[in-house]
C-alpha cells in the first residue's frame, strides 16, 4: 500500500525537499527566527539590567519618527554608501580594464590589487587607524613631499572620506575580479565587427562593453550597496562614529543603541528600518534593471 | 505543502521568541554541584594566579563548588560585552564592575546585596563604598580604589634643563601651569609629548576630570541633575587645557600617539596600577601627585566594584565566595595591585609590601592621601549614553581655533536631556 502512496513523483518531491533541508535549516535557524525576533523585541522595552521585558507596542516605533538624531545617522549613511558604491565600482572597472590587458606580469598586478580582499577587516583598519594618524604614516609621505596633511581622522569631512577610501581599497578588488571574469566573457568578434564600422575605443567601451557586462554592473551594484549599509568594523575602529556625530552610520548608531546604552528595543526598531531600507533598495535596482540590464529587456 | 511549511516555521519561531523570553526567570535550586564564573578585565597572569589561589581555597572548604572560573573580558567593551551576555541569558555569577557603571547597576536591581555579608565591613573607607551603595545597601565590594598620579620621566626632565618633578613639588612648584611650562620645554628641546592623560585620546573624555578637578569643575552636580560643563570652573579649566594643547603644546594633540611608558612623554597621569609598566623602563622614572590647580591642591580615584548578580544561577553561592574572595586576609593579598577600601591595611608601610617598584613616600603621597581626599570619575544612570553625548558635543574643542565657551554650551544642551531623565 505504501508503493501505491510513493509514486515516482511523490519521491522525487521528497528528494528535492531532503535536497534543500540543509540550507532551509540554516536560514531558518539563523535568518528567518533573528528576523522575526527583532520585529517581536522591537515592541517591548527590554531593560537587561534591571531583567524587564514590556510590551510596548508602537513606542519603539513612535521614537525612531521623532529621534532627532536619525536624520544626521541617515545622513551619514547615504553619504558614506553613494561614496563607497561611485568609488568602488568606478575604480574597480577601471583595474579590471586595465589589468585585462594581455601584457607580460598582468597576473602580479591582479595579485596586488586583490590581496587587500582577504586580509582580515579589523587587522586592515587597524593598520589604517595608525596610518591616518596626525603623526602618522599618511602625513609622513605628504610631509616628504612638503604638502600638510590634514588630521584625517579629527575633521568631519577627512574622517568621512577616509572611511570610505579605507573600505574601498579593501574590497575593490572583489568587484574587480567579477568585472575581469565579465570582460573576458564578452566575444571578440563584437570589436572586430565595430572596428571594421569604424568605431574608435571609447565607441566600443560604451557600445559594446558596457551593454555585455551590464548583468555584472547589477550584481556588483547590489552586493556593493547592500554591503556598503552593513559597513560597522571601520567605523568602529577608526572613528567611533565621530567626531561628533559626522561617521555615525545606521548599524554603528543601531549598535550604540542597543548594545552600549542597553536600549535593545529601540536597536531591533533601527534594525526593522535597515531591513526596510535595504529591501526597498534591493527591490528598486531589481525593477530598475529592465531599463538598463542588457539581455534583461 | 507551502502553506504548512511557513505555518510551520511561524509557530517555531514563536515558540523560540517566547521561551527566549521566559528562560531567564529559571533558577536551579542551590543545591549539589556548583559552578561560578566572574568576569573580570584583566588577563594579567600574576592577577589571575592570585584569584586561582583564592579560589582553589574556597573549593577547599566547600565542595559543593566544583569550579570558580575567572572570565578576561577586553577591558575597551567590557561594559557592553558583560550585558550582552547577561542579555544573552549568558551572564557570569559574579562581576567586576566599572565605576561608571555603577549608577546603572546599582540602580537596576542587577546585583545581590552585600549588607551584612562583608566581614568586617566597618572596616571599609565610607568614601571607597559610597559609589555602591543605595538606600543604606551595599551592592559592590570596591575592590580596586585607584587615585591617579603622574608619572615622570626625570631623564626626560633633565634634558630640557628642567629640576626633576620631585624637586619640584618639594620646593611647592607643582602646579599645572608649572607642568605645562615643563612640558612646553621638553616639547620645545626634545621634540618629544610633554604632559599624556592616559586613555583619554580626544574621547575618554571623563579621564579628563584628573584635569578639571584642579580648578573644581565637575561634569555634572553631584545629584547628577546639573550639567556642569558651561559653569565657571569648567570654562576656565578647558580655556586653560584648550591653550595648553594648541598654543604651549605641552600636550600632545588630537591622533598623535605617545605613550609614556614607551618613552615617548614625559609625563602620564594614570593609575598606580600601571607601574606594573615600568618594570624593564630604561629611563629614571618617579611618581608625583597631580599638580595644584587654581584651586588647590586634588585627587581624583577610580573604582572597580566586585558584585553578584542576582539573576546567577547560584546567586546566594556567589554571594558567599565574594565575601570570601574580599575578607581581610584575601584582600591583604589583593592589595598587591588593587589598593584595598579596608582602612586597616590603608598604610604606606603595608601598600609598600606589595608594591615593590613604588617607594613609601610615593604610595602615602598619592593612594594614601588621595583615597582620604579623592573625588571619583564622573559617573550617572544612562552613563554610556551619556559618554557618547558629551565626546560627540565636545570633539569641536579639539581644534585650534574652538570657541571653548561655545562648545560647552553645546555639551551641556545635548546632555540636559539625558541628565534630567
Amino acid at each position: 500500500m505504501s508503493t501505491s502512496y510513493w509514486t515516482e513523483r511523490r519521491r522525487d518531491q521528497l528528494a528535492g525537499y531532503l535536497f534543500v533541508v540543509p540550507q532551509l535549516a540554516g536560514s531558518i535557524l539563523f535568518v528567518f527566527v533573528p528576523l522575526g525576533l527583532v520585529f517581536w523585541y522591537s515592541v517591548h522595552e527590554w531593560n537587561v539590567l534591571a531583567d524587564t521585558f514590556d510590551f510596548v507596542g508602537a513606542d519603539n516605533y513612535r521614537q525612531l519618527a521623532e529621534d532627532p538624531k536619525l536624520g544626521g545617522v541617515l545622513a551619514a549613511t547615504g553619504l558614506f554608501s553613494a561614496g563607497l558604491v561611485v568609488l568602488n565600482l568606478s575604480l574597480a572597472l577601471l583595474l579590471a580594464v586595465l589589468v585585462n590587458q594581455r601584457l607580460r606580469g598582468m597576473i602580479v598586478f591582479r595579485t596586488i590589487f586583490f590581496s587587500p580582499v582577504v586580509v582580515s577587516l579589523v587587522a586592515w583598519t587597524l593598520v589604517w587607524g595608525f596610518l591616518l594618524q596626525d603623526n602618522g604614516g599618511i602625513n609622513g609621505i605628504l610631509d616628504a613631499v612638503g604638502v600638510a596633511g590634514p588630521n584625517w581622522l579629527r575633521g568631519e569631512t577627512t574622517a568621512m572620506i577616509s572611511v570610505v577610501v579605507v573600505q574601498v581599497v579593501k574590497n575593490v578588488g572583489l568587484n574587480m575580479v567579477l568585472f575581469l571574469a565579465a570582460l573576458q566573457g564578452v566575444p571578440g568578434d563584437l570589436y572586430e565587427a565595430a572596428t571594421i564600422d569604424g568605431a574608435g575605443r571609447w565607441r566600443q567601451f560604451r557600445s559594446i562593453t558596457m551593454p555585455m557586462i551590464s548583468p555584472t554592473i547589477l550584481l556588483t551594484s547590489i552586493i556593493t550597496v547592500v554591503g556598503s549599509l552593513q559597513v560597522f568594523a571601520q567605523i568602529a575602529v577608526l572613528t567611533q562614529g565621530g567626531p561628533g556625530t559626522s561617521t555615525t552610520v545606521l548599524v554603528y548608531y543601531l549598535y550604540q543603541q542597543a548594545f552600549q546604552f542597553h536600549h535593545f528595543g529601540y536597536g531591533a526598531t533601527l534594525s526593522a528600518l535597515l531591513f526596510a531600507i535595504v529591501l526597498a533598495l534591493t527591490i528598486a535596482q531589481w525593477q530598475l534593471r529592465k531599463k538598463w540590464v542588457f539581455h534583461e529587456a | 505543502m507551502r502553506k504548512r511549511v511557513t505555518a510551520a516555521a511561524l509557530a517555531g519561531l514563536l515558540a523560540l521568541a517566547t521561551g527566549a523570553c521566559g528562560s531567564g526567570d529559571e533558577k536551579a535550586a542551590d543545591t549539589g554541584q556548583v559552578s561560578l564564573r566572574m568576569a573580570v578585565w584583566t588577563a594579567n597572569e600574576a592577577h589571575l594566579k592570585l584569584f586561582n589561589d583564592i579560589a582553589s581555597a574556597y573549593k577547599a572548604a566547600h565542595p559543593n563548588v566544583t569550579a570558580i572560573t575567572f572570565d578576561p573580558i577586553p577591558f575597551d567593551n567590557y561594559t557592553t560585552t558583560l550585558t550582552t551576555q547577561i542579555a544573552g541569558g549568558n551572564g557570569p555569577d559574579l562581576a567586576w564592575i566599572l565605576e561608571g557603571s555603577a549608577p546603572d547597576f546599582v540602580s537596576s536591581g542587577a546585583l545581590v546585596d552585600l549588607s551584612g555579608k562583608i566581614t568586617d565591613a566597618a572596616d571599609l573607607s565610607p568614601a571607597a563604598t559610597k559609589l555602591w551603595t543605595a538606600d543604606g545597601k551595599l551592592y559592590a565590594y570596591p575592590f580596586s580604589t585607584s587615585p591617579f598620579g603622574v608619572f615622570v620621566n626625570n631623564d626626560m626632565f633633565k634634558a630640557a634643563g628642567l629640576a626633576t618633578p620631585a624637586e619640584m613639588v618639594k620646593d611647592g612648584k607643582w602646579t599645572w601651569d608649572d607642568v605645562v611650562a615643563a612640558g612646553a620645554k621638553v616639547n620645545a628641546v626634545e621634540k618629544k609629548a610633554g604632559m599624556v592623560v592616559r586613555d583619554f585620546d580626544y574621547k575618554s573624555w571623563d579621564n579628563l576630570a584628573s584635569v578639571w578637578s584642579g580648578w573644581g569643575a565637575q561634569a555634572w552636580s553631584p545629584d547628577g541633575k546639573t550639567c556642569g560643563f558651561n559653569q565657571q570652573p569648567m570654562v576656565d579649566a578647558m580655556t586653560f587645557l584648550h591653550k595648553a594643547i594648541f598654543t604651549d603644546k605641552a600636550f600632545p594633540g588630537p591622533g598623535v600617539a605617545a605613550d609614556f611608558f614607551a618613552g615617548q612623554s614625559a609625563m602620564t597621569i594614570t593609575q598606580i596600577s600601571r607601574a606594573a609598566l615600568l618594570k624593564d623602563a630604561k629611563f629614571g622614572w618617579d611618581l608625583v601627585p597631580l599638580p595644584a590647580g587654581p584651586s588647590g591642591k586634588y585627587a581624583v580615584i577610580g573604582q572597580a566594584g566586585l558584585g553578584a548578580l542576582k539573576k546567577g544561577k547560584h546567586a546566594d553561592v556567589a554571594a558567599d565566595f565574594l565575601a570570601f574572595f574580599t575578607n581581610p586576609q584575601n584582600s591583604a593579598s589583593l592589595a598587591a595591585y588593587f589598593p584595598p577600601p579596608r582602612k586597616s591595611q590603608l598604610t604606606a608601610a603595608n601598600l609598600a609590601k606589595s608594591n615593590p617598584l613604588l617607594k613609601p613616600e610615593q604610595l602615602q603621597s598619592v593612594v594614601i592621601d588621595g583615597m582620604a581626599s579623592g573625588v571619583v570619575k564622573p559617573s550617572h544612570t544612562g552613563q554610556a549614553e551619556l559618554v557618547q553625548a558629551v565626546r560627540a558635543a565636545l570633539d569641536p574643542l579639539w581644534k585650534p581655533d574652538a570657541d571653548v565657551k561655545a562648545v560647552l554650551d553645546g555639551v551641556c544642551t545635548a546632555i540636559n536631556p539625558l541628565l534630567s531623565k
